[in-house]
């Protein structure tokens, strides 16, 4: 990896949830901050610059909110940028903040992202007509089903793969109080049986609507080595393609595939599968679990599926996929790629709690957004490199 | 004098500000070409020099391979369902009634898919390599926009061969 080391130490979520009606946006986005600062043992003046991230303005119509956001996160006489990259910006986000410290830049960069999904209509804003188009897009389930069924045809995957992984989550945020998502009657029949929102994805195998905001402080090595229990990052990696053209493989993008090749190899890895414990990845509908699978490299092409079914992806299998339980339990859509990157940093800094994935020393963050079209990853490690 | 007003401390808790946007959408050359086309009832892309690969709608441009795409190619207005999804949410601004088909079509002649609306088939009876044809609005009524072609529907053909549409899945 190139540049100097940086390192998470600190790390705040808000307790995702369907209304924040107590909070405004900057409310939300400094209660995370706030407790970031507080586990990184830091206060307000110690950060030299704010990186914030959020989806499209479009959603809760507040343009730029990055403006009036400066005041409330500590920003007056300091650095502070907005990233945007769709859903995957959470992601991108938090690497542009690495990337302070990484350069050389910053020693201490506080990242913040956020969604607060009661204010804003998503599916709404996600369904514009295009000019000169038929007015059929519905969302982003109407983008991604589509795919879905490609996935399934291609890889004869049978139908229960994408209820398992629907259950699985939902059982893992029973583990994580800041899920969103909590269905203690959870089970494969009560997926199965949900209805086909947008075919072939049904209710219960789609994210829900959720607030909430993520934050983490970054700093570099000497920072970090006052600091019991830093999360190493060892690579970090982001690539784009086109949403359109001819010959493109939506379904496995070539954008996803070569943004994991350069992230393992930065972080020295050959066999993710045996060298990864854990990760968490962008999963908005279910059937996105086996499809990343093979995008990542855990899983040959066609084969992803399997290993949901075989149970190597749930909490106790061998490599655990979102034991938060993901953005199918939580989906403050702006923060959900950066809950990944700072859920993986918690697991291998030892802090998920009882979502704790036992021994995790190395972790994947991923994050995917537009038409599959962005990708932002990193790996984490307990050890120094 | 008035009755009793709002309670002065009651807090106000949001207000209505409702923003309008209004678009020009300029479709440029290639997009132009396009659409005259389809005012006249045909389907006009473009192939690309380099991997030979055609476009509908045409971009004038080939994002695989970086180059300008000006040999205009005619495709039919028939084509394969490569996928496609049953749409069953409503939601604000919804302009077609539940459940629709929206479905990504393979035109003969064409390498890429095209978005559009399934229709004159019920929903359950769909499926991939499905053959289906465009149903036009009438000559009059055309304007340089795809909804000229109001919806398709099947053409009562032979289901495609997978492996005729399998790179497209």
């Amino acid at each position: 990896m190139s540049g100097q080391l940086c390192a998470v130490v600190g790390v705040g979520q808000t307790k995702y949830s369907s209304t924040r009606g107590d909070v405004s946006i900057a409310g939300l986005c400094r209660e995370a901050a706030g407790r970031a600062l507080e586990d990184a043992g830091m206060t307000w003046r110690d950060i030299d610059a704010v990186v914030i991230g959020k989806a499209p303005d479009m959603f809760e119509g507040v343009m730029m909110p990055e403006l009036y956001l400066a005041d409330a996160l500590g920003a007056a006489g300091k650095p502070m940028l907005r990233v945007h990259t769709a859903g995957s910006v959470g992601g991108s986000t938090a690497l542009v903040a690495a990337s302070l410290v990484q350069g050389g830049i910053h020693q201490r960069v506080l990242t913040v992202a956020f969604e607060k999904q009661s204010e804003s209509d998503a599916m709404w804003a996600l369904s514009r007509p295009m000019p000169f188009a038929p007015p059929t897009l519905a969302g982003a389930g109407g983008y991604f089903a589509p795919l879905i069924r490609s996935y399934i045809r291609r890889s004869g995957a049978p139908d229960h793969i994408g209820i398992m992984v629907g259950v699985k989550d939902r059982q893992n945020a029973l583990r994580n109080p800041y899920a969103h998502l909590q269905i203690e009657d959870i089970s494969f029949e009560k997926v199965a049986e949900s209805p086909m929102l947008w075919d072939p994805i049904r209710y219960l195998e789609t994210c829900p609507s959720s607030d909430g905001a993520c934050a983490m402080v970054l700093v570099d090595e000497p920072t970090a080595g006052r600091s019991p229990d830093p999360a190493w990052i060892v690579g970090t990696a982001m690539r784009s393609e086109p949403t359109m053209f001819a010959g493109r493989d939506a379904v496995n993008p070539r954008a996803g595939r070569d943004c994991a090749a350069d992230l393992y190899a930065q972080a020295g890895i050959t066999d993710p599968r045996g060298q990864i414990d854990c990760a968490e990845i962008y999963v908005p509908f279910s059937w996105y679990e086996p499809m990343w699978m093979e995008n990542l490299g855990f899983a040959a092409e066609g084969e992803g599926w399997k290993m949901t079914d075989s149970g190597a992806t749930a909490f106790d299998g061998d490599l655990p996929v979102n034991p938060s339980g993901g953005v199918l339990s939580s989906n403050p859509i702006g923060a959900s790629g950066m809950i990944r990157f700072a859920e993986a940093a918690l697991q291998v800094r030892g802090k998920a709690g009882e979502h704790q994935v036992a021994g995790a020393g190395q972790a994947l963050g991923h994050a995917y957004g537009g038409g599959s079209q962005f990708f932002a990853m990193w790996i984490v490690r307990a050890q120094k490199p | 004098m008035t009755e009793a007003g709002p309670d002065p401390n009651e807090p106000v808790r949001s207000i209505r500000a409702p923003v309008h946007l209004e678009y020009h959408f300029m479709p440029g050359r290639a997009s132009s070409r396009f659409l005259r086309g389809v005012e006249q009832g045909r389907l006009l892309g473009q192939r690309c020099p380099q991997c030979a690969k055609v476009y509908v709608p045409p971009r004038g441009a080939c994002a695989a391979c970086g180059v300008p795409t000006d040999e205009e190619v005619e495709v039919a207005d028939r084509g394969t369902v490569t996928t496609f999804c049953v749409v069953n949410v409503p939601f604000h601004g919804q302009k077609i009634k539940l459940p629709y088909v929206s479905a990504t079509i393979l035109l003969d002649g064409a390498d890429i898919g095209l978005f559009h609306l399934l229709q004159e088939v019920d929903a359950e009876k769909v499926h991939m390599g499905m053959r289906v044809e465009a149903v036009w609005a009438p000559p009059e009524q055309r304007k340089p926009t795809l909804e000229s072609i109001l919806h398709f529907r099947p053409s009562g053909e032979p289901d495609a061969d997978y492996e005729t549409y399998k790179d497209h899945v």
